[in-house]
């Protein structure tokens, strides 16, 4: 096991710089989860730090080494990627035991090795078999193990879920959270899927062209975002950014309706940001009125899409008697669940 | 009442469509099996014809009689009878193989690195590998002759392997290959501690097994078969190959044709053992390449 540290890392190809000095601290035995779109750099970082891509500056530390002329072989990190990367030809047991090749382990340590980490990955029974004859769950244990048998100082995961359907996906995704709080190790883990990152991480690291946006808890991640990009990718549906002015006596919508809000600033265009699951159909304290446009039941709630002065919101509803596509709502969030953003910057005012 | 559910109806359905089809067959149908047919004929009667050849006596010979009106084995045993003839057997043996094992490791080697790694010149070396496939072999023999003699070679088995020792066919099929070798098995291999070589040979080489079971086929074949190089470089009869070899049974004033058909009819049968064996990597080989390229 072994922290892991960033400076200032960038990389160009070409004269088209991808990554803009990227930095990052991980604490031993931390779960990080980069996520952001496509594109944003996430996969590249974690590649640098693999060592599978050159760095154009900046520096890679593991356990307090710097790394960056290192061969990956050399950097005491195993990997586990999307496409499993498993081999078809081997069967479960050399794929697993394929990461100890290089190892000087004595052959019984080996075997001992193999068949704990075949132990807990629920896999003793399936040593013979060859990949073919595997479900994509349990090529992806495979992988994990080829990775886990090393015994690295830190695991990287790129996308490793996104090839597995949503039963899958959910299942896997607990037994890795569980598979790091038994061994311990650093782990990174690249996803472009904000459940993914909420549901594992211990922080979050939010990427979008190049620049980390927040680095944080999922609950700060959720509830305190640091600028509107953030706001937007993380939570589902996404959070609701409607333009008004900021003053002395609080924000004026669209429409002329002001909520009142105790920020402190100068008067400036801001945007409100509200979740759908704190919007809510409130006749005594409103802050929006509109048409509803849409109704999505989900059960035990009904996400409804209204149309107000300041554009298209999504609420939530109680899911038993939720208004009807026509019916005009007042729509009401509580305070300390309102986020103010800068209009130009659109970075967070609260 | 419960509804019947449709499911079971649609299986048999299904299952009603799998009996086989009885219906007589279209022209179109009759057009395409009659096409396959003479194409079929004509593949096969070269070779019945060599093998009708081969139990004649040398004064049928020249009769088109594909059944000879008084079969012998008396070529055959004059074939195997005749000390030289196992001389260019194994002669063969020794070159088809060992050119078949150099361009399984070259042609793959050069693919898989012409694939798998970015260096400048890349393309370059690919193209100029490539454009030696538009020269003939007839230009390339006299080069190949004054550079045997300059190393001196002439006569002796390197003289007649070094030109297929490494082939732009092979280089080309395995490259195409290894592009169906995702990059991730490559990398995984890196951070698992191998060396490059031993990515090439332990994770690569085992997922291309059809494309290497084609080529060695191939290749094995165009050494076997091949006729105008060893011809050129050969001077002993000791030195022959079989097609060399075969080409001089008979003397001057005639061609022994019942015996060079008898020798081919006994130097096919490795290549049909290799070729029943395999031919299915073959097929799955070159369709494979298609789709690549």
């Amino acid at each position: 096991m072994a922290n892991l540290a960033l400076h200032n890392l960038t990389k160009s190809y070409g004269n088209t710089e991808v990554l803009h000095g990227i930095s990052l601290a991980v604490d031993d035995g931390e779960f990080v989860v980069f996520v952001g779109p496509s594109g944003c750099g996430k996969s590249t970082t974690l590649r640098m730090i693999a060592g599978l891509e050159e760095t154009t500056s900046g520096i890679i530390e593991i356990g307090g080494r710097e790394v960056n002329n290192l061969e990956p072989k050399e950097r005491d990190i195993a990997m586990v990627f999307q496409n499993y990367a498993i081999y078809p030809h081997m069967s479960v047991k050399k794929n697993i035991a394929f990461g100890l090749r290089s190892s000087k382990m004595p052959k019984p340590d080996k075997e001992k090795r193999i068949l704990d980490v075949a132990g807990i990955l629920d896999m003793v029974d399936l040593l013979e078999r060859k990949p073919s004859q595997l479900s994509g769950g349990q090529r992806q244990r495979v992988a994990i193990g080829r990775a886990m048998v090393r015994d690295p100082a830190v695991f990287l995961f790129d996308e490793p879920l996104s090839n597995l359907d949503a039963q899958l996906r959910t299942q896997m995704r607990l037994e890795i959270k569980k598979l790091h709080q038994r061994v311990g190790n650093t782990i990174i883990f690249v996803t472009h899927d904000q459940v993914e990152a909420m549901t594992m991480a211990d922080r979050i690291v939010i990427m979008k062209d190049g620049h980390i946006q927040q680095v944080g808890t999922p609950e700060e991640v959720f509830h305190r975002p640091a600028n509107t990009f953030v706001a937007g990718f993380i939570g589902a549906p996404s959070m609701n950014l409607l333009p008004g002015q900021l003053d002395a006596g609080g924000i004026t919508l669209a429409g002329g309706r002001i909520v009142p809000h105790p920020l402190q600033a100068p008067a400036s265009d801001v945007l409100l940001g509200v979740r759908p699951d704190d919007l809510h159909p409130d006749e005594a304290n409103p802050i929006l009125s509109g048409k509803v446009t849409v109704r999505e039941p989900l059960g035990s709630e009904t996400l409804i899409y209204v149309e107000t002065p300041s554009g298209e919101v999504i609420a939530k509803a109680d899911g038993r008697t939720p208004p009807q596509v026509g019916e005009t709502v007042n729509l009401g969030a509580a305070m300390e669940n309102l986020h103010v953003f800068d209009a130009q910057t659109q970075q967070a005012l609260t | 009442m419960v509804a019947t559910p449709d499911i079971p109806r649609a299986s048999s359905a299904a299952l009603l469509s799998s009996k086989p089809d009885k219906r007589p067959p279209n022209m179109g149908q009759i057009i395409r099996w009659l096409l396959l047919f003479i194409g079929g004929v004509l593949m096969i009667m070269p070779i019945a014809y060599m093998i009708s050849t081969s139990l004649k006596w040398p004064h049928e010979v020249y009769n088109v009689n594909l059944i000879p009106e008084e079969p012998t084995i008396e070529n055959y045993t004059y074939v195997l009878e005749d000390g030289r003839f196992y001389m260019w057997f194994v002669n063969s043996i020794i070159i088809a193989t060992i050119t078949t094992i150099s361009n399984l490791l070259f042609d793959s080697l050069v693919g898989y690195t012409l694939c798998k790694f970015r260096f400048p010149g890349r393309t370059i070396i690919f193209i100029a590998i490539l454009s030696t496939l538009m020269i003939p072999t007839e230009m390339l023999v006299i080069p190949w002759y004054l550079m045997s003699q300059s190393f001196g070679w002439l006569d002796s088995y390197w003289g007649i392997m070094f030109p297929g020792m490494m082939t732009a066919f092979g280089t080309f099929l395995m490259k195409q290959f290894f592009e169906s070798v995702p990059d991730d098995f490559i990398e995984a291999a890196r951070i698992d501690g191998l060396n490059e070589l031993q990515i090439w040979w332990t994770v690569a080489m085992p997922l291309v097994k059809p494309a290497l079971a084609a080529l060695a086929i191939f290749v094995f074949l165009g050494n076997w078969t091949a006729f105008l190089w060893p011809l050129i470089v050969t001077n002993s009869v000791d030195m022959y190959t079989i097609p060399v070899g075969l080409s001089g049974f008979g003397d001057e004033a005639d061609v022994a044709w019942e015996l060079i058909m008898t020798g081919a009819a006994i130097s096919t049968i490795p290549t049909l053992i290799v070729f029943l064996i395999f031919q299915r990597f073959i097929i799955r080989g070159v369709v494979m390449a298609g789709l690549k390229g």
